[in-house]
């Protein structure tokens, strides 16, 4: 795009949202600014469980639409063994866990036998989803969980002009960065990490490089499950737990990428702001068609930038 | 607009190249077409009438079998023996649902694009219908059902086209993610919209016309509208895949490159497959608000986008029958899932047999039929490439 087209786009975006900015700002700052809050916690979330979506895909090419059960999965296991042990962090380290063993399960056992042959993977994937529903719905049955956080985290803390926060969702916040910020470290900074990177960029010849491909697979599939399963026990602890979670962050992590850009850490980070603040300045804004602004934003990015803000073309 | 047109305004430029069928592309411009029957496409003489009955005669001893025959009197005769539940809610509810799944077979199995959107469409040509029709919210405009239906197939066209028009940006599993949000989007915006579509309630008893005196929503009046649609809707994709159109759109999904360079316009051809496929569904969405008398963001969910999907995969996409094979299966296990596994695990169930299709029968049901023949074929020592009659796919 050209310098023109980019500044052309810039503004027609760029000024409308600065006049509601401060629009909004003027008119009712603590609404404002509370419901900012909120976007990034929501962002944070969808970020966890996105960021492990494009890990693998980038890295396979391999959709996996069961996703969203990782997450739901993760979180009940965290739930039953937070309900047993009476900590939390047991809870958080068992939902990851537990995901991520299933991940690498559904690696070794299905994945690694069709390799390449993406629409099938994706509709076993689907299949899976069902059925994780249905096997998870008839464990827990349809009542919403919640979960107990230490009391440190728990309660409310004081911020200028919002006034009370809850201080779990700004530990959410501080963890998914810190999340973020160990991904990139993990990636950019260590052997498995340049190993992925250079599978994402050439399968083929990372494999010719004597490198075990098998493996490179297994362990990001279990990172990125892991994750999903983490940001259940996580997010259900600032949300709740319920069936249909899984479709809802299966859904929220299709769009991050799609408009952060698929195969991208950071572009998932983008993805996930935009479309968390987004959602959540629509349902306070304009309940009615909040949803429309999530599909706004993937529509532009289709438009003007179908592989996503960060994405390369396949 | 005939076939040959067709190819005028997709190609500009591609005209003069004889390729992808073109022979059939050439001689079909000869006659109107673009016409939901069983025509003949790809014939060796058309032209004058004598030849061209002699033709017909001939192209109808090769391509129908005895076990069409059959098929088409079980169909037809089937609601006299069957009770009034199997041809309601088994037999009408399958042919409508497997309208909508061939559209999807349509399209992935024929464009190579997987829409989990055709629901969208159908749910979109639901709505339109109920908010013209007559149903028991004040919303409904109550204008006349032919109306109504003319204007829910527009509406829902369009719509298809449009979302077509969004998709064919991307390939392969992106087409997948990006309609699945399409349809998710539309069913969060029909759950929270009231001003039109009365949110979370939807449209409820929807009325069903009354056609000289005959209530369509009786069993087998209501079986005999959707078995003709079904008909009419499998006859026109079987005489499309042998058009110049359905043969291009064939050529893209095998190699879009290829055909692009040989002067196709693949995002136009793209586009009009989602049209067509569109009107499939919208057909068929009309005929579920009928049969169900209702609309509401249940009837466009997750849930059914995902099914519909199943239920083309169930038969298989590699022939237009397949769509109606896997409705029926889906249909049954639907119904009868009470007695196997118990009312609540129906997705248990459904999820489980598309992953075995899916893992050890990648051409859904029509896969086991072919390889059952296969394998006759060879015990009868007759030669196991007995002419297979569907084209090799995907």
């Amino acid at each position: 795009m050209s310098r023109f087209w980019l500044w052309f786009w810039g503004l027609i975006i760029g000024v409308p949202a600065a006049a509601f900015v401060v629009w909004g700002l003027a008119d009712n700052p603590k609404l404002f600014l509370t419901t900012g809050m909120n976007g990034l916690t929501l962002a944070a979330l969808y970020f966890l469980v996105a960021s492990g979506f494009t890990l693998v895909f980038g890295l396979m090419r391999n959709v996996n639409l069961a996703h969203g059960s990782l997450y739901l999965l993760g979180a009940y296991v965290g739930y039953v063994v937070g309900d047993r042990t009476g900590s939390w962090l047991m809870a958080v380290a068992a939902g990851f866990a537990s995901a991520a063993l299933f991940g690498l399960v559904l690696q070794v056992a299905v994945f690694r036998f069709m390799h390449g042959e993406d629409l099938r993977q994706t509709l076993v994937t689907i299949g899976l989803s069902i059925m994780m529903a249905d096997i998870l719905l008839w464990i827990f049955g349809g009542e919403i969980y919640q979960f107990d956080p230490p009391r440190a985290i728990y309660g409310r803390t004081l911020l200028p002009i919002v006034e009370v926060y809850p201080t779990y969702r700004l530990v959410l916040l501080a963890m998914s960065a810190a999340i973020g910020v160990l991904l990139w470290w993990f990636l950019n900074r260590t052997r498995v990490g340049m190993m992925i990177r250079a599978g994402v960029d050439d399968r083929a010849m990372l494999s010719a490089a004597g490198v075990n491909v098998q493996f490179v697979f297994a362990i990001t599939f279990a990172i990125g499950a892991g994750l999903a399963g983490f940001a259940g026990v996580v997010g259900g602890t600032a949300l709740s737990i319920a069936p249909g979670e899984d479709t809802r962050y299966q859904l929220a992590s299709l769009v991050v990428v799609i408009v952060g850009g698929m195969g991208s850490v950071v572009g998932a980070a983008i993805g996930a702001i935009l479309i968390g603040v987004a959602e959540q300045f629509g349902l306070a804004y304009a309940p009615t068609y909040s949803v429309v602004f999530t599909f706004v934003i993937m529509a532009l990015v289709l438009a003007f930038r179908p592989q996503g803000i960060l994405g390369r073309r396949a | 607009m005939s076939a040959a047109d067709w190819r005028k305004a997709m190609n500009p430029g591609a005209g003069r190249y004889a390729w992808a069928g073109g022979a059939a592309g050439r001689r079909a411009g000869a006659r109107p077409s673009a016409h939901p029957s069983p025509r003949p496409s790809p014939l060796r003489a058309e032209g004058e009438a004598a030849a061209g009955a002699a033709a017909w005669t001939r192209w109808i001893g090769r391509r129908v079998r005895a076990r069409h025959l059959l098929v088409l009197l079980a169909v037809l005769a089937y609601p006299w023996v069957a009770t009034p539940f199997f041809t309601f809610q088994i037999g009408a509810q399958a042919l409508a649902l497997g309208l909508i799944a061939l559209s999807l077979t349509f399209l992935a199995g024929y464009g190579g694009m997987v829409s989990l959107a055709q629901m969208t469409v159908a749910g979109i040509a639901g709505y339109m219908y109920a908010i013209f029709a007559t149903s028991g919210t004040d919303i409904s405009l109550r204008w006349p059902w032919g109306l109504a239906v003319v204007l829910a197939l527009v509406i829902a066209t369009i719509c298809a086209t449009l979302i077509g028009w969004f998709s064919v940006r991307t390939e392969g599993i992106y087409t997948i993610m990006i309609t699945l949000a399409i349809g998710v989007a539309f069913y969060y915006l029909a759950q929270q919209n009231y001003s039109l579509f009365n949110g979370f309630q939807g449209f409820q008893s929807v009325m069903t016309p009354a056609v000289a005196g005959v209530e369509l929503r009786a069993p087998i009046p209501f079986y005999y509208l959707a078995l003709f649609w079904a008909l009419a809707g499998y006859f026109f994709v079987s005489y499309l895949l042998r058009a110049p159109f359905g043969v291009a759109l064939q050529g893209i999904r095998d190699n879009p490159r290829r055909m692009s360079a040989l002067g196709f316009n693949v995002t136009a051809h793209r586009v009009a497959a989602y049209a067509v496929a569109g009107v499939l569904a919208a057909i068929g969405g009309i005929l579920m608000v009928w049969y169900n008398g209702l609309v509401s963001p249940g009837s466009v969910g997750t849930g059914w986008l995902i099914n519909i999907l199943i239920i083309a995969v169930l038969g298989g996409m590699r022939h237009p029958i397949g769509a109606f094979v896997g409705a029926v299966v889906f249909v049954l296990l639907q119904n009868f899932a009470v007695d196997l596994v118990g009312r609540e695990r129906f997705n248990l169930l459904i999820g489980g047999v598309f992953l075995v299709i899916v893992l050890f029968s990648p051409d859904g049901m029509l896969g086991w039929w072919t390889q059952a023949r296969q394998y006759l074929m060879t015990q009868l020592n007759r030669g196991p490439a007995a002419a297979p009659t569907q084209r090799r796919g995907q």
